[in-house]
Order: structure tokens, then C-alpha cells, then sequence
């Protein structure tokens, strides 16, 4: 089961990116998971991604705001 | 001019700012903008000040600006810069970091700054076209993914794959330009 959901930080990068854009496949959510938890590098790369986020919302807020 | 008047053009640059990052053409978001002013100049009723006047002028330009993605449908496409990914700068051939993200520290510390606003802006126009307005459409426009793919007939997995370009870009220029330059935070 594990082996099976073995991926790559490059393919956890692209995980990581299209759950900005749609709900993940269960398993796709779980092999995430896994990676997270035995990876130093990509929990980084989700924290980036999830600043990113909240500066866009941030900047969309500032470009309405006087 | 009245003064209702005068205070929606002195708005005009900072709305031709986000008409042009959406649309990536000039003469579309000139006229992206014009509309947006008629519309306010012709109906100052629809305006009862509850809101502040460039909110409620951003949502006006917000419609006139699909209109324009619709509009110019057919001339909106990708270009050789849009199709180069920065992946393999990234990652080794067999999936592994190059270089590990760098720990960008507490977010409310840059997001409370209007300077960071300046960078993020900055690189979002620094975006090649096509993933420039599909960024635009889905983080500022706040589009769903349905709706990008209609307005502008491309597939999921094409819109995937260029927000996915967009947001590495995006990235790469935060870390360059905020995280590791000269304002970036002392830690």
C-alpha cells in the first residue's frame, strides 16, 4: 500500500499546485500526506503555496480598498 | 466636471493598472476601462456611496472585463514563453529538489506589508500573457476553473498546466525578489 503511494517531491509539487484548482482524488490526498510527513523540502513548498494564496486574496482585497 | 466626476477619473490609472494585468493588451483595457466610466458616469444613482466608489468601480470593471476576454476570445492564446516550465530548473531528473524551498517565515509579516502588495503585483505582470490572464482570471476575477475553460476554449488539464506554470513562476520571482532581496525580513 505505501509502495503504491510513493511519489516524487516533483510529482507532490504538481499535487500540491492543482489542489489550488480542484478537490484531489482520495488517493492523491493520502500520497500527499504520506510524502508530507517523510519529506523536509515539500511541506516548505505547500507553506509557500499556501502564503501565496492568502496574498492573493490579500492584494484582490487591496486593489478594492481605497 | 462635477465632482462625482472628477473623483471616478482620478481612479482611471489605477483601474487601467488591473485592466491591463487581466487582459495583457492595451487598447482592450483602455477600452475595458472607458466602459467602466461611461457606465459610472451614466448611471451616478446606481452609486449611493454605501460602498467606497473604486469598490464599487472594480466591480463594474470586473463585468467589463469578461466581456473583453469574451470579446477577444479567439486572440488570446498562448505563446512559445507560456509553454516553458520550470520544472526541470527544479527538480533532478529523478524527482528530487535541486535546491529545498526556503522557509518564508511568518506570512502576516509580509502580507501586513504594502510593500510585498508592490512585489506580488509586480510579478504577476512580469507573467508570460496567456498564464498572466489565467492567473488574473482565477485569483483576481475569482473565475472558476468551468469558467476560464468556456470563456476561453481551452481544457482543464491546458488550464492546469498553465496555472501550474504561473504559480512556480510566481513563486520563483517572491523568492527572488521579496524573500531573498534587500526587504526581505531579518530572521
Amino acid at each position: 500500500m505505501i509502495m503504491l503511494l510513493r511519489r516524487s517531491c516533483q510529482q507532490v509539487t504538481h499535487l500540491v499546485l492543482q489542489a489550488e484548482d480542484r478537490a484531489l482524488p482520495l488517493r492523491d490526498r493520502l500520497a500527499v500526506r504520506l510524502h508530507m510527513l517523510m519529506c523536509k523540502a515539500c511541506p516548505r513548498f505547500a507553506d509557500q503555496v499556501a502564503l501565496m494564496r492568502r496574498a492573493s486574496k490579500r492584494w484582490r482585497e487591496y486593489s478594492e480598498s481605497e | 466636471m462635477t465632482d462625482y466626476a472628477k473623483a471616478i477619473e482620478a481612479l482611471r490609472p489605477q483601474l487601467l493598472k488591473y485592466a491591463r494585468l487581466q487582459l495583457r493588451n492595451a487598447a482592450w483595457a483602455e477600452d475595458a476601462v472607458s466602459e467602466t466610466i461611461l457606465a459610472a458616469l451614466e448611471k451616478p444613482q446606481a452609486f449611493r456611496g454605501q460602498s467606497q466608489l473604486k469598490t464599487w468601480l472594480v466591480g463594474i470593471l470586473k463585468h467589463k472585463l469578461i466581456d473583453q476576454i469574451r470579446r477577444n476570445c479567439r486572440e488570446m492564446s498562448s505563446t512559445v514563453e507560456d509553454g516553458v516550465d520550470l520544472d526541470d530548473e527544479l527538480f533532478h531528473k529523478d524527482g528530487h529538489w535541486r535546491e529545498a524551498p526556503q522557509d518564508w517565515g511568518d506570512p502576516e509579516q509580509a502580507l501586513r506589508q504594502l510593500e510585498f502588495m508592490k512585489v506580488l503585483e509586480a510579478c504577476v505582470e512580469l507573467l508570460p500573457g496567456q498564464q498572466g490572464r489565467l492567473f488574473m482570471m482565477r485569483e483576481w476575477l475569482e473565475l472558476d476553473s468551468d469558467e476560464i475553460c468556456k470563456a476561453l476554449a481551452i481544457t482543464p488539464t491546458n488550464l492546469w498546466v498553465m496555472l501550474h506554470r504561473a504559480r512556480l513562476r510566481l513563486r520563483d520571482c517572491l523568492q527572488l525578489n521579496w524573500f531573498a532581496g534587500p526587504s526581505a525580513p531579518a530572521r
